[in-house]
């Protein structure tokens, strides 16, 4: 069963009067409760595709579908809310609101979708135990490692229990000690909360930890290969 | 957390940058509510000298008001007693009325022969106790108002009140103890030639004779006769204008009557009406047009504003410059919130990107950095407020005086600031609108920030 499926993606930029191609008509299909990694050199269409998957930007051609919806028929409030329902992100740098604390980032997807506010708070302490900083809730960002930011980032993702995580390089700002893990904490969270973690990223420890590897190269999908053979 | 707490929180975490542009803010709010103070109490005091001095309204013959100074005798109210009983008698318009006063002006001459020379003046004649009574008003609480009785109180039936123009004109400043009076350096020959058949006119005897200050005033009579009066001059008052104090004298109403209607039916050029509250004037003049429609005379009502033109001039003048404050400051504050909100955008895209991924729509955006330019807007109106608040204390208890143009004495320089709540109202709402306003624009460019980009911002 798929939780994503991508039909003949296209997606180019403009530098000036260039025409430049990020994506070409790219198909695939990604599985439900697995750890997919999208790999590939830089400028290969990485996060390109990733922010296609997430609904952060819009093909030139081709459409995306999450959990059954096409994201090219919503308009923005639509997505925006379908996001924030069915879509879980983790950053590179982290991107927590600074002026809130741990508890309250985690609980900020919680507010946007109209969770009461002792469910809100319950879920975030919850949350924030299970990635084991339940003594950091207090804390400002500002207050807390990388790695801690990126374990408030990943319960912040999971708060509402979506569909789909996406990750953009989320080990890339973490020494290799800690990104490590924050590859076992993910992987973790992805079994117990059964859903899709989708990556971008170079890190051979990722790939090594991920079920499928989906790599790209100029815009294009190369062959789907087992996660051995991408490692 | 909702936005506020979240637009405060950004607020706060910028502190620097939102204590500038809250003192930027507080600045304009203090002088704007300073300067409006000062402009309130200006109004009211305006407002309240004439009310002292003609009332609220006065009822006039119907072209007393543009004619009637070529001859006042000419437009006089007919049975004006009988009508201002009617006035205070009315279950509707009673209870609204404070003073009911008639008053007769006239044109004429006066003259001090025994120095031999007049000049032409516009005399008064007022009812003392009315007019007493009129000097009572302050219903706006004002600080410093003269608390004396007018000049005729208590005075001889032919007793008069010269402008110290007048005075200076007949050489009676000397009798009269008036300070900073001149003398001329020459007369003109001509000029102090008195006519023969003038000067035969007085019966009584010259100024100056058994030391007291005696003049001749000279007026028609209704009939078109000549008539005069020998007044004693009690005292000579400066009137503020210099146009009115060369020519104001003041006169009992009967003496004048006397003057202008000699044995004949006296008549008044006006009828003073003070009401207990400006706020009554539509009520009163909705009523005064009932009870004076079809009347044997044309009456009509004339409002203080009406009849004192430099009122509309001076008010206007100070709400004018009121205005251009107002919108310079405003003007200041709408670029100072505005290029704050913007700095905001621009240091917080990764943010805006970010809480755009997370779900919250382009409204939300907008909403976040609105709140944020309304919170600084409540912010600067309370805190301005306040401030302007002590100041104008600190202001009223300073001791400060000042001399108005009209006026011929220093009054208290005040600023109307405590208890003026529509002004307070205003300024705070105008403040917060145009903080609100200010942070639109840039909200509407965070709100429309491509997520992407956003989130790649360096």
């Amino acid at each position: 069963m798929s939780a994503i499926e991508v039909i003949d993606l296209s997606r180019h930029y403009r530098l000036g009067s260039v025409d430049v191609p990020a994506l070409r008509g790219v198909s695939l299909s990604i599985a439900a409760n697995a750890f997919t990694v999208l790999s590939g050199p830089s400028g290969s269409g990485k996060s390109t595709l990733l922010n296609l998957l997430g609904g952060l930007d819009r093909p030139d051609s081709g459409h995306v579908v999450v959990a059954g919806q096409r994201l090219d028929t919503l308009d923005d409030n639509r997505l925006s809310d379908f996001r924030a329902r069915h879509i879980g992100f983790v950053f590179q740098h982290f991107n927590l609101l600074p002026v809130l604390t741990a508890r309250e980032n985690v609980e900020y997807p919680l507010l946007l979708a109209g969770v009461a506010a002792s469910e809100r708070r319950r879920r975030a302490a919850e949350l924030l135990d299970a990635v084991g900083l339940a003594d950091r809730a207090a804390n400002l960002p500002g207050q807390l490692s990388g790695g801690q930011r990126q374990r408030v980032a990943i319960a912040r993702a999971l708060a509402l229990r979506p569909a789909l995580v996406l990750a953009d390089e989320p080990t890339a700002n973490l020494d290799s000690h800690t990104g490590a893990a924050i590859i076992a904490l993910m992987r973790d969270m992805q079994r117990q909360y059964q859903t899709c973690f989708v990556f971008s990223s170079h890190d051979a420890q990722l790939l090594a930890a991920a079920d499928h590897a989906v790599l790209l190269r100029d815009g294009q999908l190369q062959a789907p290969a087992a996660v051995k053979e991408a490692a | 957390m909702n936005t506020l707490q979240l637009a405060a929180r950004n607020l706060v975490r910028n502190r620097r940058r939102t204590l500038t542009t809250l003192l930027a803010m507080i600045v304009g709010v203090v002088a704007v509510l300073i300067f409006g103070g000062y402009d309130r109490n200006i109004r009211l005091g305006l407002e309240t000298d004439f009310v002292r001095g003609s009332g609220h309204l006065q009822i006039q013959h119907r072209d007393y008001f543009l004619f009637g100074s070529g001859n006042p005798a000419a437009y006089g109210i007919r049975d004006y007693t009988r009508l201002m009983q009617t006035l205070q008698a009315d279950p509707q318009l009673a209870p609204l009325l404070q003073v009911v006063t008639p008053v007769l002006d006239l044109g004429g001459i006066a003259g001090n022969f025994a120095a031999g020379v007049s000049r032409t003046v516009y005399g008064r004649g007022v009812d003392v106790v009315g007019q007493n009574q009129l000097k009572q008003w302050n219903d706006y609480r004002m600080v410093g108002l003269p608390q004396r009785s007018v000049a005729l109180t208590g005075t001889a039936p032919n007793a008069a009140v010269v402008g110290t123009g007048v005075a200076r004109v007949l050489q009676l400043c000397t009798p009269l103890q008036v300070k900073d009076c001149p003398q001329p350096l020459a007369a003109n020959e001509q000029g102090r030639a008195m006519p023969a058949d003038l000067a035969a006119l007085p019966v009584a005897a010259p100024a100056a004779n058994l030391g007291r200050v005696q003049i001749e005033l000279l007026a028609a009579r209704a009939s078109g006769a000549p008539n005069v009066a020998s007044l004693q001059v009690v005292k000579a008052e400066q009137q503020g204008v210099k146009a009115l104090d060369d020519i104001s004298v003041q006169l009992h109403l009967t003496q004048a009557q006397q003057l202008v209607y000699g044995q004949d039916t006296p008549q008044v050029s006006a009828i003073v009406l003070q009401l207990r509250h400006s706020s009554d004037m539509p009520a009163a003049r909705a009523r005064l047009a009932q009870l004076l429609q079809g009347g044997s005379q044309p009456l009509v009502v004339q409002d203080f504003a009406t009849l004192n033109p430099q009122y509309g001039q001076i008010t206007g003048m100070f709400a004018a410059i009121l205005g251009f404050v107002a919108v310079l400051i405003g003007a200041i504050v709408l670029f100072t919130v505005g290029n704050t909100m913007s700095m905001a955008v621009v240091e917080r895209t990764v943010e805006i990107g970010t809480l755009r991924a997370l779900g919250l729509r382009q409204a939300g955006i907008r909403r976040l950095f609105v709140s944020e330019g309304l919170l600084l807007g409540l912010g600067g109106a309370l805190l301005g407020s306040l401030l302007a608040l002590g100041l104008a204390w600190l202001i009223n208890h300073s001791g400060l005086t000042w001399l108005p143009p009209g006026n011929s004495e220093r009054i208290p320089l005040l600023v109307r600031v405590a208890g003026e709540y529509g002004m307070l109202l205003a300024t705070a709402v105008g403040l917060i609108v145009l903080s609100v306003l200010s942070a639109w624009w840039p909200a509407r460019r965070a709100a429309r920030l491509d997520i992407v980009e956003a989130l790649r911002h360096a």
